[in-house]
């Protein structure tokens, strides 16, 4: 495979980026350090809280991700994991109705800081949907679309051929690159959005339940491939499965439903540490009863 | 795809309940007679559609047989005798008017649609004046567009004179709103994904519309500028208001050339002269109109077919 270039810097070099990660952070070890035993935070939520309108939809959330670790965000549906999960791309400054609390740190840079620019956030901070959403373009064009806009200046057919080889879909697509995207099945359009999130060398891969419309060979392929993309990045990944989370996940946030007697009902960070003890030895009573089974 | 997966689903769902529906046989027997009249009807709306047009078409091509010939029908100029007189300078007329008409409102109405549909925040009430007032002109009858251009258009604010661009201004005004309504149409049923999508690769807002949103709704924009396009040819009482001559033996040289004429001005100019061959005359002339129409439809629809396949290839 190619090598991959250094993905803290831009691919066009005149570009200032407006979120310059900081080119070494100290290292600081977090509670329980996990299989990849983290060297550096990529991303850390401090006492974040959203509001959709006037109404919160999650409170207080901590936690911190570090580099080149999968991290799985686990949690009874409405709780917050997408809210949470959209925070650090910005993506959720596309509701009109949402408001944060609390800060977002990038590498230790405030991604709320009003100097921030969104669309350099996303640049660095890649997404993938629940539905595959490829553009009905070709696949090539679907991968340039990304260094396109951006106007990275660098070898298009280099980094489709690259991006396409890391998203585990090159030898399947390498002579109908000029095909539509819309041609493939499920499971290669949600490898492709991969490979599409990874065209403007982001450094994180935010995941919203990727697998959840995905048949069981094509979610394995996918649960593959992340083990050979944490090498490279770090990923957010929010999944409904637990077995999912016991597979591919170093760390896992459970997050749960507070339902106050006097008001609508919120989301918080219940329990976050390594996966292995989240699933076999939680200290949240909540996380023991969704772990067995008990609610959820 | 996402939306297909849905779509398809729905189906195997509605399948199984009419299968368990089917099964348990409630009163489900009526259903299929209420179905056949349903269709009937259905069916005999199409039919009494095409019975009319063919009425038309046969009646026009029966009637004006005697003049149905390439030329001077169509190569030749107005002329006081009706077996000389040709519809040249109409037909280039049409071109020019219809032709110049669509470059204009089709960015209008798409720009509109966009503000509309993307940016605009319908909660404001300024917003929501402006989508009424669309819908409301798409019913303004085609005359008080016809004063509209004449006091606007031709004298007035812009005084451009009985010139081509003015026809071609005034027919933009009055399929307008019919455009930009059938463009934001065609922007809603753009999947939100594709704006997500882009947005979440660094797009700006803009750039997601202009590069996946707008391709996207391309072939539905077209079709109501199809829709706008056969409605303007037609028309003839705003340009016979404006200064469309009936009787020009030269064609436009440019849009601010004066004289021009178009087809249905030049049929209805014969059509009301007292000499029966005069009508004979108009009625072969339908026939060159309606072809003139498939014409520039058949062109719009290769458009659309050309961009819709370019998507799903
Ligand atoms: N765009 C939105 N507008 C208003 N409320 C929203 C929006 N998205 C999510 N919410 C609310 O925020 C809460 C958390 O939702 P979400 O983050 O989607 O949960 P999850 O992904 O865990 O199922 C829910 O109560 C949901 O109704
Ligand atoms: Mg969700």
């Amino acid at each position: 495979m190619d090598e991959q270039p250094d993905k803290t810097s831009t691919a066009d070099p005149a570009a200032e980026p407006a979120v310059a990660p900081p080119p070494a952070p100290a290292p600081e070890p977090v509670a329980a350090p996990g299989p990849g035993a983290p060297s550096a935070e990529v991303l850390k939520a401090e006492q974040l809280s959203v509001y959709y309108g006037p109404k919160l939809a999650v409170q207080g959330v901590d936690m911190t991700i570090p580099t080149n670790n999968i991290v799985a965000l686990i949690g009874p549906s409405g709780c917050g994991k997408s809210t949470i999960l959209r925070c650090y791309n910005r993506m959720n400054d596309l509701v009109k109705t949402a408001r944060i609390e609390g800060k977002v740190l990038y590498h230790g840079a405030d991604l709320y800081s009003s100097h921030v620019d969104p669309v350099e956030v996303r640049k660095h901070i890649g997404m993938v949907f629940q539905q595959p959403n490829p553009f009905p373009k070709s696949i090539y064009d679907n991968i340039a679309f990304g260094p396109r806009v951006l106007r990275m200046k660098v070898d298009m057919d280099e980094v489709v051929e690259r991006c396409l080889h890391q998203a585990a879909l090159w030898d399947e697509v390498k002579d109908r690159l000029k095909q539509s995207a819309l041609g493939l099945s499920g499971g290669q359009q949600q490898r492709l959005c991969i490979a599409r999130a990874l065209a403007t060398s982001p450094d994180v891969l935010l995941m919203d339940e990727p697998c959840s419309a995905l048949d069981p060979v094509a979610t394995a392929r996918i649960e593959d491939l992340m083990q050979e993309l944490r090498k490279l990045y770090t990923i957010v990944i929010v999944t409904h499965n637990m077995q999912q989370a016991i597979r591919v996940a170093d760390r896992t946030a459970f997050f749960t439903v507070e339902v106050p007697s006097d008001g609508d009902r919120y989301g918080v960070l219940a329990e976050f540490g390594d996966t292995d003890q989240v699933f076999n030895n939680p200290i949240d009573e909540r996380t023991k009863r969704y772990v067995s089974g008990e609610f959820g | 795809m996402g939306t297909l997966r849905r779509s398809q689903q729905g189906t195997v769902d509605a399948a199984g309940a009419a299968v368990r529906q089917g099964l348990t046989g409630d009163g489900s027997r009526v259903e299929p007679i209420k179905g056949y009249i349903f269709v009937g009807f259905l069916v005999l709306s199409i039919v009494l559609g095409i019975a009319m047009l063919l009425t038309l078409v046969v009646d026009s091509i029966i009637e004006g047989a005697p003049f149905l010939r390439w030329n001077p029908l169509v190569t030749g100029v107005p002329s006081s005798i009706p077996s000389e007189a040709g519809l040249w300078v109409a037909i280039v007329g049409t071109f020019w008017v219809i032709g110049l008409m669509i470059i204009t409102v089709v960015p209008l109405a798409v720009g509109a649609a966009i503000y509309l549909e993307e940016y605009a925040d319908g909660d404001r009430w300024y917003n929501r004046a402006i989508e009424l007032n669309i819908q409301n002109l798409a019913a303004v009858p085609s005359i008080v567009f016809g004063i509209l251009g004449l006091g606007m258009i031709v004298r007035g604010g812009l005084s451009l004179g009985p010139v081509v661009y003015a026809g071609s201004l005034t027919l933009a005004l009055l399929v307008l709103p019919t455009v930009i309504l059938a463009s934001r149409e065609a922007l809603r049923a753009v999947p939100p994904s594709h704006r997500l999508g882009a947005m979440a690769l660094g797009s700006t807002k803009w750039q997601a519309i202009w590069r996946n949103v707008l391709p996207a709704a391309i072939p539905g924009i077209a079709t109501g500028s199809i829709l706008a396009t056969a409605r303007a040819i037609g028309e003839t009482a705003p340009l016979l208001l404006i200064g469309a001559t009936v009787f020009i033996t030269f064609t436009p040289e440019g849009p601010l050339s004066e004289g021009y004429t178009t087809l249905p001005v030049q049929i209805f100019s014969w059509a009301t002269r007292p000499q029966e061959e005069f009508r004979t005359l108009s009625a072969a002339s339908i026939v060159v109109l309606l072809a003139v129409l498939l014409i520039i439809n058949a062109f719009a629809i290769w458009i659309r077919n050309h961009y819709t396949k370019k998507q799903q290839a």
